[in-house]
């Protein structure tokens, strides 16, 4: 059944918590400056951003190795970084061009990366899940000790693909971890106006999957959680599911107004930042000063203000290649 | 040797999985079952539960689990039971399979094949009959096989395998008890062009799969009145080999396209365009089409014989083209 795990803090360093307040930190000012560039119209199409929910990704990834492979959904631009792609490569991708991380066909929805295994990057809701169930069985097939992690919103359990890929992930043993971004809103349907059944690690454990609900705010504990749970999953312990309570602070996209909810429950989120909340915790232990925090916002402001540098100097992909890539391209025989 | 269509297509499947360790079969009921048209029977007993995998009744999630492990490094088969099911999966194929490649800017390849049974003629009614290959084919990314004579059966599969981007292939149900000779040492055949199954100099008919055993019996009928047929298996539905569409229409300035899905939107309406843009000027006479009726297969036998395409109407529709009506 699910269960809260009791958070271990006893294995997290100081080293490893400035290591999360630093990578939300990263996320945040990327996300920030996402914003801004759409307001510029440098970047088009549909924007998502992640603030609010930095300590998921972040706690997540902290409990992957380079083995490891990641699916995401449309709101994917920070797991895409804290993987390993370069803000610069996510900036150019969302400007369209050919120095994007996908040359610019993908877009801020669409963001993949080989080196890091990064699969999206993906927009239709629940679509990854399938994905994620078979890079794990070749994995298992294969006999490779690697999991992977995939995310997807709640509102992802309301589709069948959901509930067809727990499954079968389970009916297989299949090293998946499934980290289920529950921010209470599919687009702006409350889960209660959307699911019979609100509580979203039953769900999971109807399918034998041991599932956890874990305070998504939280960067240590969505970090203790999430190793405790790659560590059962890479030892042979079968899929895996977190339900990361959490809660978008902005719209749902760029042309969202915001009418489903009021802003005395985005503030009352908003107490509960979770940068906010780190960053208090670690203050109060004595293990980040003042100047600790301006440092760590500097060399963020520095990244991003490179990232957009390398995006603004980038260039289109010539449309004579468009039609590259909708097949593989064969050596010359 | 003498054989099957479906045994042709075991031996490939059996081949593929003895070649490549990285090859494995999954769909529903391919494994304990034997395969919903035993295509895959006897194969769980040679290679065991691991490589013949038994799907849940989750189209989305097993089609969905063959991308990932196609691009986990596997060279999965899916088997999906027929066409009509296949809508279950149509997200995983056409946003996940026929996309991935060209959104992550060439850095995922999707190397899946996935078989399904297609078309009516077996009183299934209107959720197991159709032909929707010409929706699969209408999508880039997409490579899309029918397999309509023995050495297809058993030759396209390897070749789909080797192919770097996800391939479907539409094996017309009436056609798995089909027997014919086949030579002992037949083996990958190319999936790049049409064939020429009978030449003609007086109307070339254009078909695929299910449909060319009609269309060779309508040659037969026509050739006896001394109209000379020509017979032309496209084989591959995407990408059609316009050159020898363009060929046989050069050659007889007639044609007539045999395709067992609606007419409306349809790959005959693709083909025949085709033919008018690139070969208007060979043609003494209009494109003719022989399509299903633009009714969900009925059950009945009349009414789904009279729905489907049959050498009558074949021969029907040439000897219009050849202004020789009645």
């Amino acid at each position: 059944m699910t269960s809260q795990p009791t958070r271990d803090r006893t294995g997290t360093s100081p080293e490893r918590a400035r290591h999360l307040l630093h990578q939300m930190l990263r996320i945040r000012r990327l996300e920030e400056e996402c914003v801004e560039l759409y307001s510029a119209a440098k970047i088009r199409g549909f924007l998502h951003v992640y603030i609010g929910e930095e300590a998921v990704a972040a706690g997540v990834m902290a409990a992957l190795g380079p083995e490891d492979a990641v699916v995401a959904t449309y709101r994917e631009h920070g797991h895409a970084l804290l993987r390993g792609v370069s803000a610069g490569a996510i900036l150019a991708e969302m400007y369209g061009q050919v120095q994007g991380c996908c040359r610019g066909r993908g877009g801020s929805m669409h963001l993949f990366d080989a080196a890091t295994r990064f699969y999206g990057g993906n927009a239709i809701v629940a679509g990854g899940l399938p994905l994620a169930v078979g890079l794990a069985l070749a994995d298992k097939m294969a006999g490779r000790r690697r999991v992977t992690a995939c995310f997807f919103g709640e509102g992802a359990a309301a589709e069948g693909e959901f509930h067809e890929s727990l499954n079968l992930a389970a009916l297989w043993q299949l090293p998946v971890l499934f980290c289920c971004e529950n921010n209470l809103y599919a687009m702006g349907t409350a889960l209660v106006r959307s699911q019979s059944q609100t509580d979203l690690a039953l769900k999971a454990a109807a399918y034998e999957v041991p599932a956890w609900a874990v305070d998504g705010m939280d960067a240590l504990a969505v970090e203790d959680a999430a190793r405790r749970a790659v560590d059962a999953v890479r030892a042979g312990g079968g899929p895996h599911f977190l339900e990361l309570r959490t809660y978008r602070f902005r719209a749902h996209s760029m042309f969202d107004p915001e009418r489903y909810r009021d802003k005395a429950e985005v503030a009352r989120w908003a107490e509960r930042d979770p940068i906010l909340l780190l960053r208090r915790t670690l203050e109060a232990d004595g293990t980040l000063s003042g100047e600790d925090w301006s440092a760590l916002r500097q060399e963020v402001d520095a990244e991003v203000a490179g990232a957009v540098r390398f995006a603004e100097a980038g260039s289109p992909e010539p449309a004579e290649d468009l039609l590259r890539f909708v097949y593989s391209e064969r050596e010359e025989q | 040797m003498k054989t099957t269509y479906r045994e042709a297509m075991r031996a490939a499947i059996r081949e593929a999985l003895l070649r490549d360790e990285r090859a494995f079969l999954m769909g529903e009921d391919v494994g304990a079952y034997g395969g919903c048209f035993a295509v895959s029977l006897g194969l769980f007993e040679e290679f065991g539960p691991g490589r013949i995998r038994d799907t849940p009744l989750s189209e989305s999630a097993f089609v969905g689990a063959g991308i990932g492990a196609a691009l986990g490094g596997m060279r999965p088969i899916v088997e999906i039971m027929t066409v009509n099911f296949s809508l279950l999966a149509m997200d995983q194929i056409v946003n996940n399979a026929a996309t991935l490649l060209h959104m992550s800017g060439g850095q995922f390849n999707v190397p899946i094949v996935i078989r399904m049974t297609t078309g009516a003629g077996r009183q299934l009614g209107a959720q197991h009959s159709h032909s929707l290959e010409g929706w699969f084919a209408h999508v880039p990314g997409l490579r899309i096989l029918a397999p309509a004579t023995l050495e297809d059966a058993r030759g396209m599969l390897w070749t789909a395998l080797q192919d770097p981007d996800p391939v479907l292939i539409f094996e017309h149900g009436s056609l798995y008890n089909m027997p014919g000779e086949l030579d002992d040492d037949a083996g990958a055949v190319g999936i790049d062009t049409a064939a020429v199954r009978r030449a003609g100099n007086d109307v070339s008919l254009i078909t695929y799969g299910g449909t060319l055993p009609l269309v060779l019996e309508a040659a037969d009928r026509l050739a006896a009145d001394g109209i000379g047929a020509e017979v032309l298996d496209l084989r591959t539905l995407r990408p059609l080999d316009d050159a020898a569409i363009q060929a046989t229409v050069a050659k007889t300035h007639r044609a007539v396209v045999v395709d067992e899905g609606w007419r409306s939107g349809s790959l005959s309406a693709e083909i025949s365009t085709r033919i008018t843009e690139a070969a208007f000027y060979d043609l003494d006479t209009p494109v003719g089409r022989v399509c299903s009726a633009e009714v969900p297969i009925p059950y009945a036998r009349e009414l789904e014989l009279a729905a489907l395409p049959s050498a009558d109407r074949v021969v029907a529709a040439a000897r219009e083209a050849m202004g020789t009506r009645g």
